[in-house]
């Protein structure tokens, strides 16, 4: 097959990188990508983050080859892939909906992408109890695809994906059609998968949390552009703009005014005087709920402490955490998680109650207000 | 329950029995709706195929006997009739694949609302007679019709080509007329192959025409299957289009049977052949379900 003129590299897996630049795809008028510029490390584990209708899927789709972007260029290493039809890319690729064959045993979809590479049979035969060894199907190569369940399913269709040692893996939502229990299992499963095999991975999800659970880095997406790519550390706890505040945790935003010599102001309340790296006076104050603790008896910021006195208007009890909506004054409210631990005084909160909340000042993200994503 | 014993209520929690009562008078709500349809099935199917199936073993004088069966079996001309039925059955259920794969083929590939228009031309035939549809390809295919006189017109041959009044002729008209058939479950067969599968075999490195053989095709068969049926089975009862198209020299059961009745007036001799017919067609439907799958084929269970 002319695909296969590099069955060497095959053998010996490597992984490589995926450098995208200038990537556009339109859909008439709507610009599902614009001019995306991307770099995929060797052997990264990279997610894709953002909201349905963001282009995630799309990009994912283009570097598998299955759409045709309008204009920009795909290289896997040094080649170049935008022209190279699906079936010569060599990735693997996990679908959202499986896409198992269903006239096919396990084995045989486990197989498939062997048979088309030509590998002898008693390697085919060692490769797929390999691969269904290592997704722990072992015992279920006979079974008919309708027969498994659907964590099964998933793990059918992740062995045939890198049973071809592909040397990069695309993932499109993979767990999305498992319940909350396996999911969390499989996100575990996936990342030491990932850490075995080494290859470079590409992951579509909508969920922050599975993102931020397993990814290296994570490139947020939104309307079409790359809101931000970082490490989850630095996605959530320096996040660039207003969009990846807000997709990415809980947060509430608080506006800021700066004085002459540059410093941020919430209110009376100063924020901040040395960001002078941050141009312009329209910014934002980025809190998280749970970085918020009660002060029992201050009221008046410290050089450590912001200290915002309220009213508690709303409480939640959600199990492992509580939350609770505390309005600071006529125009503001603050979002505010915090344990349920039994020695936490904060569970007999009541709405009406009069609270002081601190931030420590190490945790004071602040980011551009005005910005077009 | 106020009525039952203490014992009841403790077996029978509350209501059972007025649920269950429910139940019941639910069934026999939607039994009594298909009951004018089962009192037409019997009394146009059953009596009469049972009255035929009677006559067919009463013999010329009157008294029970194997006659018709064995005249069947002695005449060659009868063997000949069976074996012109089943092949003009066989080549048009072919004819129909081969033109109706690539159509539905098609159809799938179309957005669904551009598939709707196209369908409704594969569907426009069904609501012209049968018959104006079996003598327009007379004047069609006629030895002065229009694709001689254009086909000598064009060059393309010299002296008219006999295209009707033969099995040539036969076969245009049952494909024609049969095509829907074939396209109708198939393409509801093709459309339930999710575009994924089909992404997932180039993904794994198979060329389009390794995806179309061994992951399409296999996926797309049991629609083929079902409309292969339809088709066949059709065939093997038709009567006007092999009538007339194949101008007395197509001679299948249907046509010999209305020969034994205009000639003879032999209802034994004409239902022994229906009978043959019926049980021969009940035969190759319980075959090709036993090995076919024929329910997931035709009533689309998985």
């Amino acid at each position: 097959m002319a695909s296969h003129s590099d069955n060497q590299s095959a053998e010996t897996p490597t992984a490589l990188p995926i450098r995208i630049q200038g990537l556009t795809k339109k859909f008439g008028q709507f610009y599902a990508l614009d001019s995306v510029d991307l770099e995929v490390h060797s052997g990264e584990f990279l997610t894709l983050l953002g909201p349905s209708g963001s282009g995630k899927t799309t990009l994912l789709m283009a570097i598998a080859g299955f759409n045709r972007p309008d204009a920009g260029s795909i290289r896997f290493g040094e080649a170049e892939m935008i022209l190279t039809p699906p079936h010569r890319r060599n990735v693997g690729m996990v679908f959202q909906s499986y896409a198992l064959f269903p006239h096919m045993s396990v084995a045989e979809n486990v197989a498939f992408p062997l048979k088309l590479r030509q590998v002898n049979a008693t390697e085919i035969t060692d490769r797929v109890a390999e691969a269904l060894a290592t997704v722990q199907l072992s015992d279920l190569g006979d079974r008919s695809i309708d027969q498994l369940s659907g964590g099964q399913r998933q793990r059918v269709a992740l062995a045939r994906a890198f049973v071809f040692r592909p040397r990069i893996l695309l993932m499109d939502e993979p767990l999305s059609a498992l319940d909350k229990k396996l999911r969390e299992q499989m996100q575990i499963e996936l990342k030491h998968l990932h850490q075995k095999l080494g290859v470079t991975t590409v992951y579509v999800t909508h969920d922050q949390r599975e993102a931020l659970t397993m990814s290296d880095r994570i490139a947020v997406i939104n309307q079409g552009r790359l809101a931000q790519v970082d490490t989850p550390h630095v996605i959530y706890n320096q996040p660039a703009n207003p969009f990846v505040a807000d997709f990415i945790g809980e947060s509430t935003m608080l506006p800021l005014t700066r004085d002459d010599s540059g410093r941020f102001f919430f209110e009376s309340h100063l924020i901040s005087a040395d960001e002078p790296e941050k141009a312009g006076s329209d910014c934002s104050l980025v809190i998280r709920p749970e970085r918020l603790f009660v002060i029992k008896d201050q009221a008046v910021d410290t050089e450590q402490t912001i200290v915002f006195p309220g009213v508690v208007r709303d409480f939640v009890f959600q199990g492992d955490t509580a939350f609770a909506v505390t309005s600071i004054s006529d125009k503001h409210d603050l979002a505010f998680r915090f344990g349920t631990d039994a020695s936490s005084s904060e569970h007999s909160m009541q709405p009406g109650d009069q609270v002081s909340l601190g931030l420590n000042r190490a945790d004071v993200i602040i980011i551009p207000r005005a910005t077009d994503l | 329950m106020s009525s039952g014993t203490a014992q009841d209520v403790d077996r029978n929690p509350m209501n059972e029995r007025l649920l269950r009562a429910q139940d019941v008078s639910e069934q026999r709500m939607l039994l009594s709706l298909a009951t004018p349809a089962l009192l037409m099935i019997v009394a146009i199917v059953l009596i009469p195929v049972g009255w035929l199936f009677y006559l067919s073993f009463i013999g010329n004088d009157g008294q029970l006997s194997l006659e018709h069966y064995q005249k069947m079996v002695e005449y060659k001309s009868y063997a000949r009739v069976f074996v012109t039925t089943f092949q003009v059955s066989i080549l048009t259920t072919l004819l129909c694949i081969l033109i109706g794969y690539p159509l539905a083929y098609f159809l799938a590939m179309l957005p669904q609302r551009m598939a709707g228009f196209f369908m409704l031309a594969v569907l426009l035939p069904f609501w012209t007679s049968l018959l104006v549809r079996t003598y327009a390809w007379l004047v069609l295919l006629q030895k002065n019709g229009i694709l001689n006189d254009f086909a000598i017109s064009a060059g393309i041959w010299e002296t008219p080509v006999k295209l009707v009044h033969n099995m040539t002729g036969t076969l245009i008209g049952m494909a024609h007329i049969m095509l829907p058939f074939l396209v109708l479950p198939l393409y509801g067969a093709m459309r339930k192959i999710e575009r994924d599968m089909m992404h997932a075999a180039a993904n794994l490195g198979a060329t389009p025409i390794q995806a179309f053989w061994k992951i399409y095709f296999p996926l797309s068969l049991s629609g083929m299957v079902a409309g292969s049926l339809i088709v066949f089975v059709l065939c093997l009862g038709f009567y006007v289009t092999p009538a007339v198209l194949g101008g007395g020299r197509v001679v299948m059961v249907a046509t010999q049977i209305t020969a034994i009745l205009e000639n003879q007036f032999n209802w034994g001799a004409a239902s022994a052949l229906g009978v043959v017919l019926l049980v021969a067609t009940i035969v190759i439907l319980y075959l090709a379900g036993r090995f076919l799958k024929l329910d997931v084929a035709l009533f689309g269970k998985s």
